[in-house]
């Protein structure tokens, strides 16, 4: 092993000096990020707002309640007990769904899949062990000569064949409901990948940004800052401004990203679509009961990939009129008529409100190192 | 199926020049026995494999339990300097991207094919060396110097910190404007030497089967092992260049000003994964066909019996070859396609599961009505059978566009392409290794410590990665350094079965370098009368120049 060290070592010493005149020094990992952000600005797809993370840290952050409650708005307690929307300790099954689509391909698993696939398994398991003790040489010291039996190779083609039409049916079905189009009602969310936090909008409610970061652990934040509470949500899965949702509405779910590829998912909800640079996803899913459902980017987006969950908070539609109305947001159909529309451009110059929403997010964020 | 009618006495001649080899320089560094590169072929692959295996053990140690625990120490060992916790990160994804593109460029295809398919394809149709010997050595030194290349790029800036963190996919805009540094473009590069070695090689190969066959040898009487590296040679000639082109592109982008990829100049970042997975499913198909055919002839030689349906068995390697073209977005099922898209990859992709079907029924149906021995390649080869199932079924599941939403990119998908992998090609390598150590060698392996190898090891890797169904089913996302509580028992669970694995590892070196030293010399058939294929009628090891008066296949 220590030879292998030196190995490599020596490779990369031969390489180096070719390369480093390249390069400056180390880049120090800020300066880094930045500069990656300056390349990927251009491709920005979607136009969003200023980098709200950025923008916001110039608001004072002391505005912010450490619980993320907004007036008219409490974020909601997980359910722990029966971990809903989230991971639960030494499970194996997947996550309970709240979905109709999501109770439809559950079913498919674990009615159809998985008893299929423990089957043919432990099928192939026990024609290996008989053959292994019937066939041994002490049981059977002259073997047979036998290489060809038509029938029993046109079963075993013909038989496999008929197991895929029968899994073809519901699995065509599931996908063809998952594409079904969202109603002409449904609330749209915007949602857009950075590096490495999520941005939630909602054209059809003001279009105001929700700018959400990572929660840090206590540890982890300076004294005076927003950390995780089990309010919050399970350490690395917790957010500061979580995407709230009405539940028992169809929801219209766009995704896109402004710097790489990310993919928000949802497992509680067998929701999970990437969001690309240039492209604007879409999918519908109507969450069944209200609840706080956790989820985690899953596309190899850069360093931060794993330090960028997704929340998805699904309240009573007259809670979750509440907390767009906190947002500085209206429902759709209500006059517009206070004040300028909430957070796209510039925090600071926004209603009280909105710069209470939009500023938290700058304090855990990625400054926070 | 074959059957021999040379005579060994036919090949006496052999004892005087047949054996002159050149001096050692000369032997290995320029060399153009086929023999000779399938052994540099097979102590690369060994290599590249240690240092694969090692990152892969720092990666289960970081996620044995949550937390970061050891990224940022190595981060700064790397750097030479503290480290941020944003470059322990960046360390992290260095890791995954080498652990995968060394497993797969530098350790399986070289020594399942380069190794084993150089080694034996000569050998078992009956011609004295490959077709373009010189060639040959060309694909062993580019992929040697492709390997220095990868890890030269671990030295270099590749963004957030040293080296590339972007995956073995490579995806686009993460690797172009998202990775900034020559970290990508080293790595890039590696794979271009990488996969001009195999263009290379195929082309050899197929030059080989296609025309230096010994008289008599009809393409339907080629042993499966041959026929395997056929098919794969044919995969890796269609479905390379088009790696190529698409890194070539990744290169574009990222020094000359292309936009093949940039959204934002009109390119497309889902054109990469396009190319990328034109190329990527064939190419787990150029890991696991020769696999499918080591396992073929090892299950029939301790069967004492021929190949079950030798022509379903062949033609089912093509046809796994052939649809393996045209299911490539099943790996890209969550990009947003349309639906007509989704129906159809969910549905050619599930028509795999039939031609890999028959394989595994033949392998059965040859042990059906045998005389089992189980010696070492034996019982790596049941394993192979038993696991490459488990493996093979879970991509059924996963083969569902639907029911992919929730499981693409998670522990699920890591887990079964592992099953195919780890304990599919990996478990028909040690078959191999176990089956024609002898022949290359010309000691024995020791049966105690190969069975004792076999047992450690499938109970390190079925603890290893069986877990990691759970993790997938939960919900936790591959790629990750750290993960919430919920996930800790089974990344426990996992860690532990590497260090068992890793045991197992060990015990394989220590019967090989006995073996070397201290080892039974091997005789020329030393596995009886069920090895019918020809390099079982030469001495172990073969004379350096072999059968220079063809052997006739009645
Ligand atoms: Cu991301």
């Amino acid at each position: 092993m220590n030879i292998m060290k030196k190995f490599v070592l020596a490779c990369g010493m031969m390489i180096l000096p070719a390369m480093v005149p390249a390069q400056a020094a180390n880049p120090a990992p800020a300066p880094a990020a930045a500069e990656a952000k300056q390349v990927a600005a251009p491709v920005a797809g979607a136009p969003t707002a200023a980098p709200a993370a950025e923008n916001a840290a110039a608001t004072p952050a002391a505005a912010a309640s450490m619980d993320g409650s907004l007036p008219g708005y409490t974020p909601m307690k997980p359910d722990y007990e029966n971990s809903v929307g989230m991971p639960k300790d030494r499970g194996v099954d997947f996550q309970e769904q709240f979905s109709a689509n999501g109770h439809y391909a559950k079913w498919i698993n674990n009615a159809i899949l998985l008893p299929l696939i423990t089957v043919i398994s432990l099928f192939v398991l026990a024609l290996l062990l008989w053959v292994v003790v019937r066939y041994r040489r002490a049981a059977n010291p002259n073997p047979s000569k036998t290489t060809h039996n038509t029938f029993i190779e046109i079963v075993w083609t013909l038989v496999p064949v008929l197991i895929l039409l029968g899994i073809a049916y519901p699995s065509l079905t599931l996908v063809a409901r998952q594409f079904k189009p969202a109603p002409k009602e449904a609330v749209t969310v915007k949602v857009t990948g950075y590096q490495w936090y999520w941005g939630y909008t909602y054209p059809d409610h003001g279009g105001f940004e929700v700018v959400s970061n990572m929660l840090q652990e206590q540890s982890a934040v300076k004294a005076g800052e927003r950390f995780r509470t089990d309010n919050d949500g399970p350490k690395l899965l917790a957010v500061d401004n979580r995407m709230v949702v009405p539940a028992g509405v169809p929801i219209r779910i766009q995704t896109t990203a402004s710097d790489v590829i990310h993919s928000f998912a949802v497992p509680a909800l067998w929701f999970k679509l990437d969001s690309v640079p240039g492209r604007l996803n879409e999918k519908a899913v109507t969450i069944e009961k209200p609840g706080v459902y956790f989820g985690q980017c899953s596309e190899l987006c850069g360093a931060r990939h794993a330090y960028m969950p997704i929340v998805v908070e699904a309240l009573p539609p007259e809670k979750f009129a509440a907390w767009v109305k906190a947002k500085g947001g209206q429902m759709p159909g209500e006059k517009a008529a206070e004040a300028a529309p909430a957070a796209t451009a510039a925090p600071a110059a926004a209603p009280a409100a909105t710069a209470t929403a939009t500023a938290p997010a700058a304090a855990p964020a990625p400054a926070a190192k | 199926m074959t059957t021999i009618a040379a005579n060994p006495a036919d090949h006496h001649d052999h004892a005087h020049d047949a054996d002159h080899k050149p001096g050692f320089f000369a032997r290995w560094f320029m060399s153009t026995n086929h023999k000779d590169i399938g052994t540099l072929y097979l102590i690369f692959a060994i290599t590249a494999g240690i240092i694969g295996g090692i990152i892969s053990g720092m990666m289960r140690l970081e996620l044995a339990e949550p937390g970061i625990q050891y990224l940022s120490g190595w981060a700064s060992i790397m750097a030479g300097k503290e480290a941020s916790l944003d470059e322990a990160y960046h360390m992290w994804n260095v890791l995954i991207t080498a652990h995968g593109l060394i497993m797969v460029f530098f350790m399986v295809m070289p020594a399942i094919i380069g190794g084993f398919g150089n080694w034996f394809v000569p050998l078992m149709i009956g011609a004295p060396d490959m077709a373009f010997p010189r060639m040959n050595n060309i694909s062993f030194w580019l992929t040697a110097v492709a390997f220095i290349m990868l890890l030269g790029s671990t030295f270099v800036p590749g963004g957030t910190g040293l080296g590339a963190g972007t995956g073995w996919t490579v995806y686009a805009p993460l690797s172009t404007s998202g990775s900034v540094g020559p970290a990508v473009d080293m790595a890039i590069f590696s794979l271009h030497l990488a996969g001009a070695a195999s263009i290379l090689g195929a082309v050899n190969f197929i030059t080989t089967i296609f025309n230096m066959r010994a008289p008599g040898m009809t393409i339907h009487k080629m042993p499966l092992f041959v026929w395997s590296v056929l098919v794969t040679a044919f995969l890796l000639l269609l479905a390379l260049p088009v790696l190529a082109a698409a890194i070539t592109m990744l290169l574009v982008d990222r020094n000359f000003g292309g936009a093949f990829f940039d959204a934002a100049a009109g390119g497309d970042p889902i054109l990469y994964q396009h190319l990328f997975w034109f190329f990527g499913h064939p190419e787990v198909y150029i890991m696991i066909l020769p696999g499918f055919g080591i396992v073929s002839q090892i299950v029939a030689t301790f069967s004492r019996k021929p190949v079950f349906g030798y022509l379903g068995m062949a033609y089912a390697m093509v046809a796994i070859g052939v649809v393996g073209f045209v299911v490539w977005a099943h790996h890209m099922f969550t990009i947003g396609m349309s639906v007509e898209m989704k129906m159809y990859f969910t549905a050619a992709t599930m028509v795999i599961a039939v031609p890999t079907g028959i394989k595994i029924f033949s392998w059965i149906a040859t042990m059906w009505g045998g005389s089992l021995s189980f010696k070492t390649p034996m019982v790596w080869a049941l394993g192979f059978i038993f696991m490459f199932t488990v493996g093979g079924v879970t991509g059924v599941v996963l083969a569902n566009g639907g029911v992919d939403d929730n499981l693409h990119d998670t522990y699920y998908v890591v887990a079964h392409f592992h099953y195919v992998l780890s304990l599919g090609a990996v478990f028909a390598l040690f078959a191999g290794f176990y089956y024609w150590f002898g022949k290359m060698s010309g000691r024995m392996l020791n049966e105690f410590l190969g069975h004792l190898h076999f047992w450690v090891f499938f109970v390190g890797v079925n603890l290893l990665f069986f877990p990691m169904h759970f993790l997938g089913q939960q919900g936790m996302p591959r790629r990750y350094p750290d993960y919430p509580d919920a996930f800790a028992h089974w990344n426990e669970i996992a860690s532990l079965g590497y260090a068992i694995m890793g045991v197992g590892v060990l015990i394989f070196f220590i019967n090989v370098f006995w073996s070397l030293m201290a080892g039974r010399k091997a005789e020329g058939n030393y596995w009886g009368e069920g090895a019918t294929t020809l390099e079982w009628t030469l001495s172990s090891p073969p004379p350096f120049h072999q059968f220079e008066t063809l052997p006739v296949i009645k």
